[in-house]
């Protein structure tokens, strides 16, 4: 320390006019290099393994492809929607003063987090062993087969499980927003659900959005497991069409590229939407006090 | 005050008992305001003024005893010989009658100061949404904030988020106001700024419960001062009395501190 402090009393000013140089970043460097090289060896394999790039390029806008895309697509709008729904229905009922409320809620997240999805969308499919026909009685009965086909079935399994978890997901992002908001709206005049739907949950948006972001990419590559019960999506059609004409792995590289493509133009979009939400979040500028 | 005797109070509070667990936050505490009064209740913290005042707009629901706000029994209706318990719906009804300003300020973080301002009178009375704009530019303007409007709170200063938390209470013209130690989350040099904007609503004559450390205001503004301690209403009286020469040993002491 002493030896410091004699160091520091040159307060030299003619250093201020010295030239100031960066540090070197030699690992930074090194590692590219390194990755490069990877890539590198990455691509060489696959151009010199026994892959007809041609098929994959002949098959990527094929209109058994392409349809199944659609199906995948339309499925994970439409199971992420009745996801969130559910998600945000029960995440207010798990909050609710009702004991027989939350005790449903409790009951309906511990049921679909806790079994298999796969055995879910198994059960959706074969409910028609057990009930031949639904209906409410006396009003109108439909059979049980008509109604629950691959779509519905793989809609009914993944919704209905993603609501599971997106209720979770609300529920904390519920808890995240300041209790004062709460009372401040209460005072206001506000019943509980009109402070929910106008204060609470346009702000618990801001920590809801970054982990649904990332189960609607999940529900994209779910929807693949849907094959099992004859759902015709991108990966189904794959598979018909390689178990045909043995291009196997041409087929799922053009799979894996249509999966990709959705995901990214899924990510551009969670990107504009956590901005739009983070509104009043403004850090830099904050001040309190 | 001869002439607020008279009339009915605005708030009346009968043997108010809160308990949190097994500490009684208020022991068995009446008061009354009449309908324009200033009050300003003192105290050390814990001492229950804060508890009182969220007991009066039902934030926090009392073990025993009963408050009337403007006349209206809060929380309960009477029916033959028994008290029935209010809906969420009334109690969000009853609660028009007061406005609160808490502590920490509570605007709502995603909305702007007119949005903050605007939110009640559209959402709650139902009131079409120029004439509420128009309002709530008045209002800020009132408070000197007019061109702050476009503002969200994170890019306010305290005393200017207090102010606009003010605007959004009275935007719901209510007939009481009520201040939480509005100015004590605040740094000292917006202090002032606040209890300007407090000294004009008093003397519009607004009915305002104040719970402050701000003694001097208190003197000032106040027509009566409270001094709570220990969940319990010790002394009250007009300010130069209960401030100036009081009649407890708990409200010297209380005092002494608080000017140290």
């Amino acid at each position: 320390m002493t030896e410091r402090r004699a160091q520091a009393s040159v307060f030299d000013p003619a250093i201020l006019s010295l030239p100031r140089v960066g540090r070197l970043h030699l690992g930074r460097w090194l590692s590219a290099a390194l990755m490069l090289l990877a890539l590198a060896l990455v691509i060489k394999a696959f151009a010199d393994g026994d892959i007809a790039w041609k098929v994959v390029g002949q098959f990527f806008t094929a209109p058994a492809i392409l349809g199944g895309l659609v199906n995948t697509v339309i499925m994970t709008i439409c199971a992420m929607a009745l996801g969130i729904t559910l998600g945000v229905v029960f995440a207010i009922m798990a909050m609710s003063p009702n004991l027989v409320m939350r005790g449903c809620a409790a009951f309906y997240i511990w049921f679909f987090r806790g079994t298999p999805l796969i055995l879910q969308l198994l059960i959706w499919f074969n409910l028609a062993l057990v009930f031949p026909t639904i209906g409410i009685p006396g009003l109108f009965s439909v059979r049980t087969i008509d109604v629950i086909g691959p779509f519905m079935a793989t809609l009914l399994g993944l919704g209905i499980n993603q609501g599971a978890y997106t209720a979770e997901v609300v529920r904390s992002g519920i808890l995240s927003v300041d209790h004062g908001q709460t009372e401040a709206a209460k005072t206001i005049g506000m019943t509980r659900l009109t402070t929910l739907r106008r204060i609470v949950l346009p702000q618990a948006m801001r920590v809801i959005i970054p982990p649904v972001g990332n189960e609607v990419v999940s529900m994209v590559k779910l929807t693949s497991i849907a094959s099992v019960i004859q759902f015709s999506e991108i990966l189904r059609n794959a598979q018909t069409i390689y178990y045909a004409n043995a291009r196997v792995i041409e087929l799922l590289i053009v799979a894996a590229g249509w999966y990709l493509i959705v995901v990214s133009i899924l990510s551009l979009g969670q990107i504009a939407l956590e901005r739009h939400f983070a509104k009043g979040r403004a850090g830099a500028g904050a001040r309190n006090g | 005050m001869a002439e607020t005797a008279l009339s009915a109070p605005m708030v009346k509070a009968l043997s108010v008992t809160k308990r949190f667990g097994t500490l009684a936050a208020l022991d068995d505490v009446s008061l009354e305001i009449a309908p324009g009064e200033v009050v300003c209740i003192v105290g050390p913290s814990g001492s229950g003024k804060s508890t009182l005042l969220r007991c009066i707009n039902q934030l926090e629901r009392i073990d025993a005893g009963a408050i009337w706000v403007d006349g209206e029994l809060a929380g309960y209706r009477q029916d033959g010989g028994r008290l029935v318990e209010l809906t969420d719906r009334d109690i969000a009804r009853q609660r028009l009658a007061s406005g609160m300003v808490f502590q920490r300020f509570n605007l709502f973080a995603h909305m702007t100061a007119l949005q903050n301002v605007i939110e009640g009178p559209v959402t709650v009375l139902r009131q079409p949404k120029a004439a509420a704009i128009a309002e709530a530019e008045a209002l800020l303007a009132r408070v000197g904030l007019a061109e702050k409007r476009n503002a969200y709170p994170s890019e306010l200063s305290g005393g200017q988020q207090q102010r606009v938390a003010i605007a959004r209470a009275l935007a719901m013209k209510p007939r009481l106001m009520l201040f939480d130690e509005p100015t004590s989350a605040l740094d000292p040099e917006l202090v002032g700024e606040v209890l300007a904007v407090m000294r004009d609503l008093a003397k519009s004559g607004m009915t305002m419960v104040v719970v402050t450390h701000e003694l001097g205001f208190a003197r000032e503004v106040a027509d009566r001062v409270v001094f709570m301690d220990q969940g319990r209403l010790v002394e009250q009286g007009p300010p130069a009395q209960v401030l100036g020469a009081p009649e407890h040993q708990r409200t010297r002491d209380f005092i002494a501190a608080v000017l140290s």
